[in-house]
């Protein structure tokens, strides 16, 4: 329930408010960056995402170690599973782009 | 698939359980002292199964499993309440995949979807929303669940779907707040509790400053503590070192992802859509006083409770049941009478069963199975 992921964000939505484009593992996916307020997010940044919205922003030492984490506890299958199931990535989809 | 190859350094462990058994060893002044820490987070509940921590510490540490996991504190009435706008053909009801085998006193959430309800799980309540404005013509409710670690996505969500006038979503909302639940267990006069490890990512959120009454006027030490095993250890070694040193303080072991001050863009979106509510009934503790959030009457239109008939259910647990003495740490699972047999991780009679996060499921899971393993391998063929 309380599972933060770590991801690097690769794409910043300028249609969208408050939307970027992350990547874990290969797998991309939108994410809400709304609750980073004063500290918006620029391309290379390292966040912690829960629920599909970015919490805080992290060095990439530090998302290294969260990282760790996660695979240590096992839940790097789990935490993939939530990223591939946010859905509301549709500008990142290919011929679905530019939908909202 | 790991992310990354190597991922624990048995130096760093070995060298922090060794520190443990020499700061929890008897000195003259605590001649054979035990040790009771609480980790208030389900998250360091699971955690601590999976590896074995508790095999790692001398036996006068004692680690008591804490209220911090969202989806075993909340009631079954409330489970109930919110299963009950589902049974109209009209509403489609969405949550978090963790409250799916929850059962109500009528079922789970997954038993209605069995039954022909839209009931369907999201990852985030931004597809919640989503699915409002995909299906207008429906009504759209999230269940939202979760510490303050989720409540500022929900206020998000509550400020977008105000903004953009979408009326066909609303939240039935059941956050709680993580520090009242910290003070009814220290108010609890079955509870003896030495320190706490603190919950981590409801620390991202409120920060560290919310626990300095914990230090100061209960004299309690608190370390705010990542999920690793390492950093387990090194938070049961801080709160070593401060017992020992006979201080109580807050300290951060997790500070790679928390700010001392928390997330302030997160708190004022909390602040705008929800305020506290005088009181909400948790699971196995009762009723607590300003221990969960509302909706601001600014935002009823958005409001389950307010906008539908909610029946208002209260179900008392099943008798046997003992969820809320291993809620409080006062029984450990496997003391309880239906653990591991009219309860388990396939037919839960308790939400402690269904959470990866619950204490009990994680028992069952991780040292239930591993203690049969040995049972079976000790037995003669």
């Amino acid at each position: 329930m309380c599972l933060a992921i770590p991801a690097k964000i690769v794409e910043l939505l300028a249609a969208e408010e408050s939307s970027a484009v992350v990547e874990l593992a290969g797998v991309r996916r939108q994410i809400d960056t709304g609750l980073l307020g004063d500290d918006p997010p620029r391309i290379g940044d390292w966040v912690l995402i829960h629920v599909g919205f970015a919490m805080s922003k992290i060095s990439a030492e530090q998302a290294l170690d969260q990282l760790q984490a996660l695979t240590v506890l096992g839940e790097h299958e789990a935490a993939l599973e939530e990223i591939r199931g946010y859905e509301f990535n549709q500008s990142t989809s290919g011929n679905e782009r530019g939908q909202t | 698939m790991k992310f990354v190859d190597e991922f624990r350094d048995p130096a760093v462990i070995g060298h922090a359980v060794s520190e443990i058994r020499r700061l929890a060893g008897p000195s003259l002044a605590d001649r054979g002292r035990h040790y009771r820490f609480m980790e208030v987070c389900g998250g360091h509940t699971h955690a601590i199964y999976r590896f074995g921590i508790k095999d790692l510490l001398p036996p006068n540490i004692e680690l008591v499993h804490g209220p911090g996991c969202p989806v075993c504190v909340l009631p079954m009435g409330r489970i109930d309440d919110g299963l009950s706008l589902a049974k109209d053909s009209n509403f489609i009801f969405t949550a978090f995949g963790d409250m799916m085998r929850v059962p109500g006193a009528c079922g789970s959430p997954l038993q209605h979807r069995a039954r022909g309800m839209d009931i369907r799980v999201v990852y985030s309540p931004s597809d919640a929303l989503k699915i409002a404005e995909r299906n207008p013509g429906k009504e759209v409710i999230f269940f939202a669940i979760g510490f303050e670690t989720t409540a500022p996505s929900t206020a998000l969500i509550l400020m977008r779907a105000k903004a953009k006038n979408i009326f066909n979503f609303s939240v039935f909302c059941n956050h709680v707040t993580i520090i009242p639940a910290i003070r009814a267990i220290l108010d609890s006069p079955d509870m003896r509790i030495d320190a706490f490890i603190g919950p981590g990512h409801v620390s991202t959120v409120i920060g560290c400053r919310p626990y300095e009454w914990v230090a100061k006027k209960e004299n309690k030490p608190i370390v705010v503590s990542g999920f690793e095993p390492a950093d387990i250890l090194q938070s049961i070694v801080m709160l070593l070192q401060q017992l020992r040193g006979h201080e109580a303080k807050v300290e951060n072991q997790y500070k790679r992802a928390v700010p001392w001050e928390g997330n302030r863009s997160a708190l004022k979106a909390m602040a705008e859509v929800f305020e506290i509510r005088p009181y909400f009934e948790w699971r196995g503790m009762g009723f607590i006083s300003q221990s969960a959030l509302r909706i601001r009457e600014s935002y009823a239109a958005w409001d389950a409770e307010r906008r539908f008939q909610v029946p208002g259910v209260r179900v008392t647990d099943p008798k046997a049941a003992q969820c809320g003495e291993v809620l409080k740490g006062v029984l450990k699972p496997p003391q309880c009478k239906l653990f591991g047999r009219e309860c388990t991780p396939e037919q839960p009679v308790g939400a402690l069963m269904v959470s990866s996060e619950g204490s009990c499921a994680a028992y069952y899971n991780y040292d239930h199975r591993r203690s049969e393993a040995l049972t079976n391998i000790g037995a003669p063929a």
